[in-house]
């Protein structure tokens, strides 16, 4: 049904939100990412309190073509919890800062959950029959006189209420000193890298108590550190090649076949700088807060504080698009030092084809922009366009002058409403979008 | 009358900077607020803040008493004691919460 395409033509409908409406929103229930499985029948999405909740697509209804299928609630579990650094005397949170799925192999479900220092691999299995008809025990479970036993049956499987497990398979520990940022899944289904602020580890799904440092850029004296690592993410198809962003906008590519330890980068991606317009904001902006790989592995995304960058992987020196999200920002640069919002980390996805690419902004905005047709719209995840299968009207945001009807000036934008976080469906137009609080879901307006 | 021409030069580059690099003008207003905020842009210091982001306690104790305190805030019956400071005083029995806060599963599970 959907191919995935066209943002423009698309008209984006209300499908779903998840969570409270109440405005008091405690710090535990702040979502802190979202992530759809390779099928998009699962979304999972991981929270501040350290807790995962994935909701599963439900079989379409046929004789409702028009009717799009929801997403309910399939499981939720407590994936980490607060924890206490001894050594340093720091808290280590339990916010749950990304997760990646597994392609899957078998009946289960396998996604890898981090907060700041600790991978898990979650088992998520799915169980719908028990075994009945036990010699030894009854069915309430206690044990039957072996005295009173004269026949004997084989135990049968009979179906029960579907019950969803998740299970902690592998716990990867004291890989990392500085504060994990990302986590990527290895096309091999093997191995898969985690990232901080200076070094990349490899490690292999299997094996927990051991972890290859991959990149390593910290320096002998830490008087001397100019950049940290801020994304890092496997190309889709070819397993060696990953590439890894830092805080001055710069990306590196590394082929681990070149060497063992990567620190020398294959490609080094940078797009000049013009010295004269360099400010005390420059650095700051450029600052890289997510990096993700086109579908076809052609293509590699950045997003900095104001704009979207599309990088061709066989040109280093400039990015073949530019997108800027909230240009009119520029000259609220000063206020959004002080209020810290400069140091937002916004991410952004790709649609299952390529051809458009999405990420979040303030207010509650989020911008669509679609690469084939050079067009692009903002809009809103706001409660008061909640009603099934309401079209989302495209939102203005007037920069100065007169404002017109229906735009919003840029001092009315609420800096507390931000879209951190957001996900495109694999294969269909249905996307994710993450509030503070709430997960809108919205789909492609059938008719 | 050469007073006014170079009077009216100055102001047409001040324009002309403002027009050309908004960011100037409010590297100009953050200055003016904080004049003494590091010559070294973006810099080692807001690195350093980054690496080692996180509240600091002074031990696990000092963190276990936090931890208690803040539920003990959640917990409509117990005494709200704002004036307290982490680590200021040796708890009674009274001040400790009765058992351990049940796990609250998330509001989008619902």
């Amino acid at each position: 049904m959907g191919a995935g395409g066209g943002g423009n033509d698309v008209q984006w409908c209300f499908s779903q939100v998840k969570g409270a409406i109440d405005d008091d929103v405690a710090e535990a229930d702040i979502i802190s990412t979202v992530e759809f499985n390779h099928s998009g029948e699962l979304l999972a999405t991981g929270d501040k309190g350290g807790r995962v909740v994935i909701f599963q697509q439900e079989t379409e209804n046929k004789s409702q073509p028009q009717c799009r299928s929801e997403y309910n609630v399939y499981s939720t579990f407590q994936s980490h919890e607060p924890e206490f650094d001894y050594l340093k005397s720091l808290e280590i949170e339990e916010k749950i800062n990304k997760i990646r799925w597994l392609p899957q192999k078998n009946a289960a479900q396998f996604l890898l959950s981090t907060n700041d220092k600790t991978i898990k691999l979650w088992k998520i299995s799915e169980r719908d029959k028990r075994p009945e008809g036990y010699n030894l025990k009854e069915e309430d479970g206690r044990y039957r006189d072996a005295a009173t036993i004269t026949t004997l049956r084989v135990p049968v499987f009979r179906p029960m209420d579907l019950m969803v497990e998740a299970s902690p398979r592998r716990v990867f520990v004291n890989g990392h000193t500085y504060h994990i940022n990302s986590i990527s899944v290895n096309s091999d289904n093997e191995t898969y890298l985690s990232a901080d602020d200076l070094r990349i580890n490899l490690w292999h799904l299997e094996i927990t108590d051991r972890s290859f440092n991959v990149v390593d850029i910290k320096p002998a004296n830490m008087e001397e550190l100019t950049e940290v690592i801020t994304a890092a993410e496997f190309h889709p198809h070819q397993c060696n090649t990953f590439v890894y962003s830092s805080s001055k906008g710069t990306i590196r590519l590394c082929d681990m076949r070149a060497s063992a330890l990567c620190d020398k980068h294959s490609k080094l991606f940078e797009e000049p700088e013009d010295p004269s317009n360099r400010s005390f904001f420059s650095e700051i902006i450029s600052s890289i807060s997510d990096v993700k790989f086109s579908h076809n592995g052609r293509y590699m995304m950045t997003r900095d504080y104001l704009s979207v960058k599309i990088w061709d992987l066989n040109m280093e020196n400039r990015p073949v698009e530019t997108y800027q999200v909230h240009e009119y920002l520029r000259s609220k640069l000063c206020s959004l030092y002080e209020n810290d919002c400069i140091f937002d980390k916004f991410e952004c996805c790709w649609n299952g084809n390529d051809s458009v690419v999405m990420t979040g902004s303030y207010n509650n905005f989020f911008r669509m922009l679609d690469r084939s047709q050079r067009r692009d719209v903002t809009l809103e995840a706001s409660r008061e366009s909640c009603k099934a299968r309401q079209v989302l009207k495209p939102r203005r945001v007037c920069a100065g002058g007169k404002r017109k009807k229906d735009e919003i000036s840029v001092d009315s934008l609420d800096f507390n409403k931000k879209i951190l976080h957001t996900a495109w469906h694999p294969q269909e137009n249905i996307i994710a979008v993450a509030t503070t609080n709430n997960l809108y879901i919205f789909q492609e307006k059938v008719n | 009358m050469s007073g006014e021409v170079e009077a009216s030069t100055e102001e047409q580059q001040e324009i002309q900077d403002t027009v050309v690099s908004p960011e100037k003008t409010e590297e100009a207003k953050l200055k003016a607020r904080y004049p003494h905020l590091g010559t070294k842009p973006g810099g080692s210091d807001l690195l350093r803040k980054r690496l080692q982001k996180g509240q600091k306690y002074f031990d696990s104790g000092d963190y276990n008493m936090a931890k208690a305190k803040m539920k003990n805030k959640q917990l409509p019956t117990a005494a709200a004691e704002k004036t307290e400071i982490t680590g200021d005083h040796i708890p009674t029995p009274q001040d400790l919460p009765q058992r351990k806060q049940s796990l609250v599963a998330s509001k989008l599970a619902v």
